[in-house]
């Protein structure tokens, strides 16, 4: 805990309520949307939310660079940065933990296997569903498909995003010794490993539905695999757009020595992405 | 605005802006949390109003007054206002107002984030409120949104989805501020085991609630795109388990349930030791017992699933693991008795509710416990027992103890007293009529009477009758509470800076009302 002399308080907040409205906007339409109305709305939401957030974010980096900011603020952002990327691990614990139960659980009892009311509801419900992961259930929802393998793109996917944790953890080092262009160079090395994961995560996505007829209506394998491997894509295409962002501060001259919590959530997020992949590579793909 | 960064220092030492755009862009946590609380009672009203509406379906036998879909929809709007309306945003209020002035800081560490955990509520509520009036009513499944049930709702079901998002993205932000406030702001010196126990029970809730609301918002993902994008999550046809819905939001709902009631916790607290003066007895105890009631919140999700169908060994360990949860509280309930013990009790409208709340919430536990028992779950799920039991909890629980809050810090607030004698009425009239309401709703149950049912057989009809004159008397009663804030918001008897005689903590050395900017410089108390 800093001790300061006397404290700093920002005053009046315009953007939290474009914010709200954004948001408001933007899930009023998503709704219409999924209820056979049209895009609009959420277009406008979502150009609402990129308005308010180049406000928001432009007015805290105007800011920062003007050295408003205390020590203690400086605290303040690095533990909401922290809770923040903590809430976001329990977010995919909620689909780590679906596809667990799926596999140790419902998958067996469904075929009969444990104790209770198992092999009952096999016999009278699914009777002749033997189960083996991956599955798509007693009834092949989807029809037939073939799982993704994990050689081939998603193990040239580990290898480019580990390399990408590796340059930036150069980028860090460099910019703690003050060497803001080592720092650009390689912030930019990491967000072309991050759009080219993503990139490949799209044509992992494309042989999917094309080739394999592996759909996200592809029983509990698809659910699983897509709704998993998809949020932890959006993850990157939000980090790597955040890690250019401060790849622009760099070369705008932002950022010291001391000064570089930007840089700092932003590789914290980065890694926290990466440890996700991980956790899909090995329960995903491989297991 | 950046003009109003470059010229901050200016406004340092005067009040609020002017005008009615002050609310909108405030920064201040004292604006903040009187919007908060303004908005919780509002939504009390709103979702009192739908709890009526069931107690008058209910009055007697048959179907008399809406259709059971509508009904249907009433039991599942009355839940989501009250707990994400209602006592939620009321506790953050409670937190904006009390915490930055209980640790000596000068406001919210993150005010501008303040600002925006506020401001989405309102809208949130606009997209929940607004199913009411869809095609198809609004959802009519149970707050719980159990699978398969709610995803055959109409139009609805996506706008209720939407809203508990971004419900939820307020609750983190407002959580993660209020840890960086606890962990940064405090005074200089101040230790954690110096903090008043609202502070530590604050602490430990925006835990829980940065835990588990995240888990929520995967859970209703997974519901959306069961309905839309073709997904089995919960389809067994295709691998999935619908019970796997109840486990992953039970793993939300059961932390949920201690969000409710741990900030009351440190409420009663508070307001016992004032009004005992005494200082509270085994404060360490009471921050120990916190953190084990949130830790064992973690591993008891399965007791609202006994009769769901459940390995024997499952069954078992929720069973053990719930009634373990009675230790930590019963820690604190005898804590609470000792404080009192031999203490120069008066009664005030506060200390009315704190002891209120003992009794009450005490009963509510002990009906839990009962509950917890797996083989008389068998018998009592989804009974009035159930309802009877989670209401003792709630109402006398967690809502008497923002009230017991709202009556101990308004003259804070407000800088004027309060009308102590309308107080007291309301608290006889709530509490009388309260009992009517939910004590017969045990009998009821323990005979077999389902919830979430317009109609029910003859042989309940009196228990029923009676239930329903007791909603309409508490549910009026409120009114006077109303009538008592407002009235001390406009002028009374002005309220020293104590306020209360036996009155400790660092929110008592300022003066009342408090001054818009509490402490501008760290108050020296502690170094």
């Amino acid at each position: 805990m800093s001790s300061p002399s006397s404290y700093y308080i920002p005053h009046e907040a315009k953007w939290p309520i474009v914010g709200s409205i954004a948001l408001f906007t933007f899930f009023a339409g998503f709704a219409s949307l999924l209820n056979g109305g049209s895009w609009y709305l959420m277009a406008i939401g979502a150009a609402i939310l990129v308005y308010m957030m180049v406000g928001w974010f432009g007015e805290v980096i105007a800011e920062s660079e003007n050295g408003t900011y205390s020590a203690q603020v400086d605290v303040s952002f690095r533990m909401a940065m922290m809770w923040f990327i903590f809430s976001e691990v329990m977010f995919f614990g909620a689909f780590f933990g679906a596809l667990f139960y799926a596999r140790t659980f419902s998958g067996p009892w469904l075929s009969g296997i444990g104790e209770g009311g198992a092999s009952a509801t096999n016999a009278v419900l699914w009777s002749g569903f033997d189960y083996v992961w991956p599955t798509n259930g007693p009834q092949k929802l989807g029809g037939s498909y073939e799982p993704m393998s994990w050689l081939g793109l998603p193990l040239i996917n580990t290898a480019l995003l580990l390399t990408s944790g590796v340059t930036c953890t150069i980028a860090h080092h460099a910019i703690k010794h003050g060497d803001r262009a080592k720092m650009v160079k390689f912030l930019l090395a990491t967000c072309v490993l991050g759009f080219l994961f993503v990139g490949l995560q799209i044509l992992e996505y494309w042989e999917a539905y094309s080739h394999l007829n592996l759909k996200m209506s592809t029983g509990i394998y698809g659910s699983t695999f897509f709704l998993l491997t998809g949020f932890h894509g959006f993850h990157v295409c939000m980090g790597a757009i955040i890690l250019l962002i401060v790849m622009f501060r760099g070369t705008r001259k932002h950022f010291s020595a001391t000064n570089h919590f930007a840089f700092e959530a932003a590789a914290w997020y980065w890694h926290f992405v990466d440890v996700v992949w991980l956790g899909l590579f090995i329960f995903v793909y491989i297991l | 605005m950046s003009t109003a960064a470059a010229g901050h220092h200016d406004h340092d030492d005067h009040g609020p802006a002017k005008g009615w755009t002050r609310w909108l862009y405030t920064t201040n946590h004292k604006d903040i949390g009187t919007l908060y609380l303004l908005f919780s009672l509002v939504m009390f009203f709103i979702g009192g109003g739908m709890a009526l509406i069931i107690r008058a379906e209910l009055f007697q036998p048959g179907l008399q007054l809406v259709d059971p879909l509508f009904f249907n929809s009433m039991t599942t709007m009355h839940a989501l206002v009250m707990i994400f309306g209602v006592v939620m945003p009321a506790f953050v209020g409670l937190a904006n107002w009390m915490i930055p002035m209980m640790i000596g800081g000068p406001d919210m560490a993150l005010p501008r984030l303040n600002n925006w955990s506020f401001w989405i509520m309102p809208f949130a509520f606009l997209l929940l409120l607004s199913t009411l009036f869809m095609e198809g009513g609004g959802p009519a499944g149970g707050w719980t949104l159990y699978a398969p049930l709610s995803l055959q709702g109409g139009d609805s079901f996506a706008f209720v989805i939407f809203s508990i998002h971004f419900m939820g993205i307020s609750s983190v932000m407002g959580s993660i501020n209020i840890v960086a406030t606890i962990f940064n702001m405090r005074a200089p010196g101040m230790t954690l085991m110096q903090m008043p126990l609202f502070v530590w029970t604050w602490l430990i809730t925006a835990y829980l609630l940065i835990a588990v609301i995240p888990v929520l918002a995967g859970a209703v993902t997974m519901l959306l795109t069961d309905r839309f994008f073709g997904t089995s999550f919960f389809n067994a046809a295709g691998g999935g388990d619908p019970v796997m819905y109840q486990h992953i939001f039970w793993f939300f709902g059961h932390p949920e349930v201690y969000i409710l009631i741990l900030p009351a916790f440190g409420i009663i607290s508070s307001i016992i030791p004032t009004f005992a003066r005494k200082p509270l007895f085994g404060y360490a105890s009471m921050v120990y017992a916190t953190g084990s009631i949130a830790f064992l919140s973690f591993i008891v999700w399965a007791h609202h699933m006994f009769t769901v169908g459940m390995p024997l060994a499952g069954e078992m360990f929720f069973m053990f693991a719930t009634m373990m949860i009675s230790v930590p509280t019963g820690v604190k309930v005898f804590n609470w008795i000792a404080t009192m013990w031999r203490g120069s009790m008066t009664f005030e409208t506060p200390m009315l509710f704190a002891i209120g709340f003992l009794v009450m919430f005490t009963i509510g536990g002990l009906s839990g416990l009962m509950l917890a028992i797996t083989p008389a779950d068998i018998q009592y799920h989804d009974t009035y027992f159930v309802v009877a039991h989670f209401h003792y909890v709630l109402v006398p629980g967690a809502i008497y103890s923002i009230m017991a809050a709202t009556y101990y810090w308004l003259p804070k607030w407000t800088g004027n007293m309060y009308d102590e004698k309308w107080g007291k009425i309301h608290f006889w009239v709530s509490t009388v009529f309260l009992n009517v309401l939910f004590f017969p709703m045990h009998f009821v149950g323990l005979a077999g009477m389902p919830r979430r049912i317009p109609d029910y057989s003859l042989q309940f009809a009196d228990w029923n009758a009676v239930a329903s004159i007791g909603a309409f008397g508490f549910g009026f009663s409120q009114l006077i509470f109303v009538y008592v804030i407002f009235k001390c918001i406009k002028g009374g008897e002005k309220a020293t800076s104590e306020v209360w005689e036996g009155a400790d903590g660092l929110e008592w050395t300022v003066p009342s009302p408090a001054p818009y900017h509490t402490f501008e410089k760290p108050p020296a108390q502690f170094s």
